[in-house]
């Protein structure tokens, strides 16, 4: 019971972290397009400046989870994609100092160098969670010694790889809506305009995703058995289209549409995956599942406490910080000199 | 070499550079918190321009410390999956508490910080930048709480294969690792103080903004000389602990081969393991090492060749290193009294000397806190979890030689690097000393 209950939380902190994190992502690889100068730029930066520090730490908690809950998992899908998660990590060291270190000296090539590592940190470790998750739902080639058979060109797959697509079309929406709720006048007329492309191309790799999930993975297995189920890839997909129809009365419901679609995206996933973490392409037997990797009862007790004490107080003061920026970032914000900015 | 031996390589590189920024973060984001508390007190706007000053020295720190972190996380997994299988049940708790109580305070509030100057009240902005500094310190309390149990495993059972915790209660309270995060927040405050101390310092020096940086010379020197003390005193229970529960390790740290009673300190000897002696031995101060461990002077201490040897520790490194971290820690007791004395006398700015030691001696404190860290991590050596689990049982076995190899010279390029960027930007905002009074601005505001 509560190997199934930290499952359920399992899916829960990605989905809540590709949810947050994913219009960082998003508004970071817009940010060579749509900043056309300076300001823009910092405009950009500015408005994820509150609150991507906080976002990634749901990454830090869902890799803590993990370790936690199961540690057999944690153990080898780390060592299995060594190579991926070390550019992840990369990408998510740049984009973080990058941030910081922008605007703190004057000179072009400065910032230019940053502007880069801003797009960098925000493209790869979006493309390559998505080739990880890819890879995961497709099964990994796990042998019966709990032996890894393949390498990052074997996880580099059309399905690895469509998936990694997929998901930076889903935060490029998730950032395009952002920065048209976060900014005002000219950016964010480039903005908008963005918005109605990036959802045509996503609905369509969306399409193809579901497509070819139904024939190169098992994921589809676990909602014919439970139809109910159903409901979570129904909504994601609802929630796509509405997006397009929203957008044209307002961002804010559009982004609340996008935020819905990630979260549903990741649990058809998450639910098509149960009960396993890292499903072998190999043998199903070989799989390594909620049951087979889980610490034991008393620290799933203790970390079950934890999370029921601690994250809804977690979620109280993040609701609060988003509320306290909730304002569109204007350019006077960032050139104020009695004004932090980035 | 072998993925074993790149992958220690790389998670004491990685480790340790973590640990040159994490540290200053612990003890700067105070000092930074009391600053600005009496600005929030009493209106001054000297203490404003201060908190401004520091702060931005703490957020060009803070960065690198951040992100650097989770590439710990990361590794555990990556290189360590052995480790990670066989202890997960008991270690990976205190890494997920660390992140849900400590680290979303931390970040959460920071933002609010950073960017709520004019968008929260005084007090509620007074109260992140205090949110920042409890949660970095939490979040030090549960890595210490982590790191405490690989170093004296306690409340755990061998079942299914693995450690499993049957006592969660055991290993929050566990002595060990308090006395190890005392010591090393301690320690983070001292680097703290010295780097105000230091770049205060400076500026006396260059005689630029006499009155605010003698203040902050004051709040850092009395924040130093507390924190100073609490490394000391805390670091000589500490040593007691560790006699007590790791005897390899202290006697590694005193070079001591036999088992005696009333075992000395030797002030200064060169460790000779192929034979098991001291080459050198000079200036032994009889029973110190038995008072020292058992607060007695004549208990008995056990030896080195009491050990098998191959769960020794390397004796030289830690040898040197525990005497490199004492011998440090007593001269920031003294210079901290000076600075005390004389900013409270209000002469600090006349002490050229006294200044010009505080501005050289910042490097100090990071090498002490560095080296402190070899003694505790060498000196557990050749365990992973003192007497539990060895170090080359641990790392993973599904990762490739030339991979880890990769990745090591990936980290260094990229560290070396961001360490570069970083303490360039940490001189040049320190060199340029606090933004000017806003006058003109203080005018806008009332009309």
């Amino acid at each position: 019971m509560l190997e199934t209950i930290w499952f359920a939380l399992w899916g829960l902190l990605w989905a809540v972290y590709f949810m947050l994190d994913g219009f960082d992502f998003g508004a970071g690889m817009l940010h060579p397009v749509l900043g056309k100068d300076d300001t823009d730029k910092r405009i950009i930066i500015n408005t994820l400046g509150p609150v991507w520090d906080g976002n990634e730490v749901w990454l830090i908690t869902a890799g803590g989870a993990t370790f936690a809950a199961f540690p057999t998992t944690y153990a080898y899908m780390f060592s299995w994609l060594y190579t991926p998660l070390l550019l992840i990590l990369f990408g998510l060291i740049i984009r973080g100092v990058a941030f910081e270190f922008r605007g703190k000296a004057e000179s072009e090539t400065w910032k230019k160098v940053w502007d880069t590592c801003i797009f960098l940190g925000s493209f790869v470790p979006a493309l390559l969670f998505g080739v990880a998750f890819g890879n995961i739902f497709e099964g990994l080639l796990i042998d019966a010694n709990n032996v890894y058979r393949g390498n990052l060109f074997s996880l580099l797959n059309p399905y690895g790889l469509l998936t990694g697509v997929l998901f930076v079309a889903l935060f490029l929406t998730h950032g395009a809506l952002w920065l048209s709720m976060k900014t005002e006048g000219d950016l964010q007329v480039r903005a908008k305009a963005l918005v109605p492309k990036l959802w045509i191309a996503t609905v369509v790799i969306a399409v193809l995703f579901l497509v070819m999930t139904y024939f190169v993975t098992p994921l589809f297995n676990n909602f014919f058995d439970m139809p109910a189920f159903l409901l979570v890839p129904v909504i994601a997909v609802a929630a796509l289209l509405a997006l397009g129809i929203l957008f044209k009365k307002s961002s804010f419901l559009a982004f609340i549409a996008s935020c819905l679609t990630i979260v549903m995206v990741t649990f058809t996933g998450v639910i098509g995956l149960f009960p396993n973490l890292l499903p072998s392409k190999i043998d199903p037997a070989y799989s390594l599942t909620a049951f087979n990797t889980s610490s034991s009862e008393y620290t799933l007790t203790i970390m079950t406490v934890v999370v029921v004490l601690f994250v809804p107080v977690v979620i109280a003061y993040q609701v609060w910080t988003y509320y306290v920026f909730r304002h569109s970032v204007r350019p006077e914000d960032v050139t104020d000199p009695d004004v932090e900015a980035y | 070499m072998d993925a074993l031996m790149l992958s220690r390589l790389q998670f004491a590189m990685t480790a340790g550079f973590h640990f040159i920024f994490v540290p200053l973060t612990l003890g700067l984001v105070i000092l930074v918190a009391i600053m600005q508390t009496i600005y929030v007190r009493t209106g001054d706007q000297d203490y404003l321009r201060m908190t401004k000053f520091w702060g931005k020295l703490f957020l060009i720190n803070f960065a690198i410390g951040v992100v650097t972190g989770i590439t710990l996380e990361f590794q555990f997994g990556m290189n360590w999956a052995e480790y990670s299988k066989y202890v997960g049940d008991i270690f990976g708790a205190p890494l997920a508490i660390e992140a849900t109580v400590a680290f979303f305070l931390e970040s959460t509030f920071l933002g609010v910080w950073i960017f709520g100057w004019k968008k929260v009240s005084k007090k509620a902005h007074l109260f992140a930048i205090w949110m920042v500094a409890l949660g970095s310190n939490l979040s030090a309390l549960w890595i210490l709480i982590a790191n405490g149990w690989m170093q004296h495993p306690v409340g755990y059972e061998l079942r299914n294969g693995r450690a499993e915790l049957v006592d969660f209660v055991a290993v929050i309270f566990s002595p060990y690792a308090w006395l190890k995060f005392f010591h090393t927040v301690s320690s983070g405050w001292v680097i703290g103080a010295f780097f105000v101390m230091g770049i205060s310092a400076y500026h006396l020096l260059k005689k630029n903004e006499i009155q605010l940086f003698k203040k902050s010379m004051k709040i850092a020197s009395v924040f130093g000389l507390l924190s100073a003390f609490a490394v000391f005193l805390i670091g000589d229970f500490h040593a007691a602990e560790v006699a007590k529960t790791q005897p390899s390790k202290f006697a590694a740290m005193e070079s001591i081969w036999e088992t005696q009673e009333g075992a000395p300190v030797i002030m200064f000897a060169v460790p000779d393991s192929e034979n098991e002696r001291n080459s050198v031995e000079i200036l032994p101060l009889p029973k110190l090492a038995s008072i020292l461990a058992y607060h007695s002077p004549n208990a008995e201490v056990t030896g080195l060749k009491d050990i098998p040897k191959d769960e020794r520790p390397p004796v030289g490194l830690t040898f040197f290193s525990f005497r490199i971290m004492v011998g440090l820690g007593t001269l920031f007791l003294l210079l901290t009294v000076l600075a005390y004395y004389y900013s409270r006398k209000g002469v600090i700015e006349n002490k050229t000397l006294l200044l010009r030691v505080l501005l050289y001696s910042i490097p100090l404190p990071y090498i002490a806190a560095q080296v402190g860290w070899i003694v505790a991590e060498v000196g557990r050596q050749p365990w992973i979890v003192y007497g539990l689990m060895k170090t080359s049982d641990a790392v993973s076995v599904n990762i490739t030689t030339s991979q880890v190899f990769l990745s090591l010279l990936g980290f260094l390029v990229f560290y070396g690097t961001l360490g570069v960027v970083d303490i360039y930007l940490l001189f040049k905002f320190a060199r340029k000393g606090p933004e000017a009074p806003k006058n003109a601005q203080t005018a806008g505001e009332v009309q």
